[in-house]
């Protein structure tokens, strides 16, 4: 029998990107927000640059709850499941993995707001992908433009504007939406080699420019500028330049005095009453099992889990999962592809020891589409991004690109000279939602507690495997002009798998036959009960989702904010 | 046949000894398995000693104390490889005993590498499995025991580190910095994470 507390305004369960975000104009604002996060805090002692614990014994993750809820995978319904991640991608704890994320931090194009209009208007209806079931977002980026500029003042962003209020800076990238002002810092600095891959886009008659980051260039907030110590990759910041919500926007929201944050508090299912609206959630706590009502309930557990959190989430009103009565659960999911990479070995050395995989040079000009599509057979393309980033044990690892065996003597002299002449690219590429890639419980593999876990049901199509061909070679090309002397391109891709940029479940839409969520982010079904973060998303446009996931998290809280009376039914059943 | 003088020998000998400092070597020496049984030990410390030999180029795996590191992890974050180390190397003894004519660690160099190529490639026999997974691990954990940061028991006197140039942990790099390690002059300053009193341990 569960311990019932006592009731609070809101509940938002996960403080990670993006309710992390969320907590803080909700708090401003005068509610009352219990966050519940199932990790625990992490602090700056506890990030010890340490490559064999950060990047090969998975720490913090695989200790942490949701290492023992990884999610099954397989490419599609006639595959069976493939060998299951021993790692999860993502983490718990106050921050969640924005506590160790690249913290890259870039806005979406116009355009992957409108993939269906736009293409229909520029290259005609017959170039949607066949299966796909993209629709374009019930906004465009003018509407979450102000929540952009929000959240990279809020956290701190650094970066370079390249087209503020329709003025273009061709210091920075030429294709971005307009913008009301520049970031609140400079980018972070460059390097020799850097240098060198910008003259080479240039020499190529590309656009590039320095890439947006949640990272400190400088003190911002009475908080340090980047050290550049080189273990930002999978490691957290021991001076906390990288922008966590657990530095940022959650202490300011407990300063508040409205924020309680509980940790070690694992979400089991969210509770609803006869007439279908939330009234609170259950979760443990060294087994003890708690109620927390709520008047709103805020989802934002990452994309599987929120998918999973519906689904085990069974009543009376919702048979078939919370918010699923339209079957749209789990559905429209897809992740970014970063397979499909490309990597270089140069005959001079890169000095890429300490870097980070935020400090780097972007071209987008074969992004989205940022580019004339007419004589091709696919939409959207991809951001080239270059980084400076390497650790000894990866670098010993790393391909010798047939040059040398993998071991011996004569391995010894490869790496002894080439340690740090390699460099890798992962490419991140438009990707759409398609009838048969899915999420859903697995029928058969269950977590400690005997909950199934999510099944991943989901492969690369056509449109996603020719983008990924197309930008390999701009690539290559990149790297060769920059002098490189031999490149390697990784497959192009079959099932999706594990992703740390993994979207869709619940997408957000006007149509409530195909969406989970109103354009507020509200269930259509449920409307108390909003989701937060990159399962709302319904296309993923050429750049990673946090800093997106965080503008959409704001808003949502905004709209609560705004029509708290309404949402939360204040007034009685009729509004 | 070869006819080496002892003069010859000696001189290889000292070559090699030379490059690495002699209380490095007698605290290698004296480091005793605390999980794998003591013959396990010789046979994975002579196979590290193949993977990343000791050469003109310096120090190898198993001056780095790779073994070392690898039996320390079996007792603790690698626990749940235990038993495929005790029956690769099971496995990789009697293969080289049925196929070259002695123990592993018995045979030459050369009749090891080529009993390892086989390994690799997955033609050796008598191995649950493929033994090219087996080859693979050993792999990954000799690097891990060769590059990892010496607070794991390898990358002895940061040997690993200078074989590829990583100039050591620091927690501040400034633009100056940089520049320096641009122009080839930063030197590395042999420090561990766990050199810095800001951080937590992690677990061995």
């Amino acid at each position: 029998m569960a311990t019932r507390l006592k009731d609070t305004d809101v509940v938002i369960v996960g403080l990670g990107a993006a309710g992390g975000v969320a907590a803080l104009p909700l708090a401003h604002a005068g509610l009352d927000v219990i966050g519940l996060e199932a990790g625990s805090w992490l602090t700056r002692k506890d990030f010890a640059p340490d490559e064999l614990r950060n990047n090969y014994r998975g720490w913090p993750q695989a200790v942490q709850k949701a290492n023992l809820e990884i999610p099954t995978s397989r490419a599609n319904a006639s595959s069976p499941n493939g060998p299951r991640g021993n790692v999860h991608p993502m983490q718990n704890g106050v921050g969640g993995t924005t506590l160790h994320y690249w913290a890259q931090s870039w806005r979406l194009n116009p355009w992957d707001f409108k993939v269906v209009s736009e293409t229909r208007r520029r290259y005609g209806a017959p170039r949607i992908p066949k299966g796909s079931t993209v629709e374009d977002w019930p906004f465009g980026l003018e509407e979450i433009e102000p929540y952009y500029d929000k959240v990279e003042y809020e956290i701190g962003v650094s970066g370079q504007a390249g087209n503020v209020d329709g003025k273009i800076d061709p210091r920075g990238n030429r294709f971005e939406g307009p913008r009301k002002r520049g970031y609140p810092m400079p980018p972070l600095r460059s390097t020799a080699f850097l240098d060198r891959m910008t003259s080479a886009a240039r020499s190529l008659a590309w656009h590039p420019f320095p890439g947006p980051a949640a990272v400190n260039s400088r003190s911002y907030q009475n908080r340090s500028a980047c050290m550049y110590h080189g273990f930002c990759n999978r490691g957290g910041c021991h001076v906390d330049a990288k922008n966590s919500t657990a530095v940022t926007t959650i202490p300011r929201a407990q300063a508040t005095g409205r924020l309680k944050v509980v940790t070690r508090a694992h979400v089991t299912t969210l509770e609803v009453d006869g007439d279908g609206r939330v009234t609170g959630v259950k979760y443990l706590t060294d087994g003890v099992e708690y109620f927390q009502p709520a008047k709103v309930v805020l989802l934002a557990s990452y994309t599987y889990e929120n998918t999973r959190l519906l689904l085990l989430s069974k009543s009376k009103a919702y048979p078939n999962g919370l918010s699923n009565n339209h079957g749209q659960v789990g559905r429209h999911y897809f992740s970014h592809h970063t397979l499909a990479g490309v990597s270089a070995l140069f005959p001079f050395n890169l000095d890429s020891w300490y870097g980070l995989p935020a400090q780097g040079v972007a071209v987008d000009d074969w992004a989205d589409d940022n580019f004339d599509h007419g004589g091709l057979d696919f939409i959207g393309g991809g951001n080239l991004w270059v980084y400076s980033d390497r650790r000894p044990i990866g670098a010993a690892g790393s391909s010798t690109f047939g040059l040398a065996p993998a071991w011996g003597s004569a391995w010894k002299t490869f790496i002894r000279e080439n340690a740090d002449r390699t460099n890798s690219a992962y490419i991140q590429k438009s990707t759409l939602p398609y009838e048969d890639n899915y999420l859903d419980l697995d029928p058969a593999v269950k977590d400690p507690l005997g909950f199934p876990v999510c099944r991943i049901t989901a492969e690369f199509k056509e449109n996603e495997r020719r983008i990924a061909a197309f930008t390999q070679e701009k690539m290559e090309q990149w790297y060769r002009a920059a002098g490189a002397i031999a490149v390697q391109r990784g497959p192009l891709g079959g099932a999706m798998g594990l992703s740390t940029h993994a979207y869709g479940g619940t997408r957000m839409g006007d149509n409530a036959e195909t969406n989970v969520v109103n354009r507020w982010g509200f269930s259509h079904e449920a409307s108390n009960l909003g989701v937060l973060g990159a399962s709302i998303m319904g296309t993923s446009g050429a750049h990673n989702p946090t800093l997106t996931a965080q503008a959409l998290a704001w808003r949502t809280a905004d709209y609560l904010v705004k029509n708290w009376k309404s949402v939360a039914r204040l007034n009685g059943p009729t509004l | 046949m070869t006819f080496i003088s002892r003069r010859d020998l000696l001189k290889r000998t000292v070559g090699v000894a030379a490059a690495i400092p002699v209380a490095r070597v007698l605290q290698v020496a004296r480091e005793r398995p605390q999980v794998l049984a003591a013959a396990e030990f010789d046979t994975l410390d002579a196979m590290v000693a193949r993977l990343i030999p000791s050469d003109d180029l310096g120090p190898g795996a198993k001056e780095a104390g790779a073994s070392i590191y690898i039996d320390r992890a079996l007792g603790g974050a690698l626990a749940s490889s235990r038993q495929a180390y005790a029956a690769g190397l099971a496995a990789l003894d009697r293969y080289a005993q049925s196929s070259r004519g002695a123990s592993f660690a018995r045979l030459s160099p050369v009749d090891q590498d080529s009993v390892l190529i086989d390994v690799e490639t997955g033609a050796a026999t008598g191995f649950s499995g493929s033994s090219a997974a087996f080859f693979t691990m050993v792999l990954n954990h000799t690097h891990q025991g060769t590059f990892g940061d010496p607070f794991y028991g390898g990358n002895a006197n940061f040997v690993g580190w200078d074989l590829v140039g990583y100039p050591g942990v620091r927690t501040m790099v400034s633009a100056a910095d940089q520049k320096q390690l641009e122009a080839g002059a930063l030197k590395p300053n042999h420090k561990s994470a766990y050199d810095y009193d800001a951080f937590t341990k992690a677990q061995k």
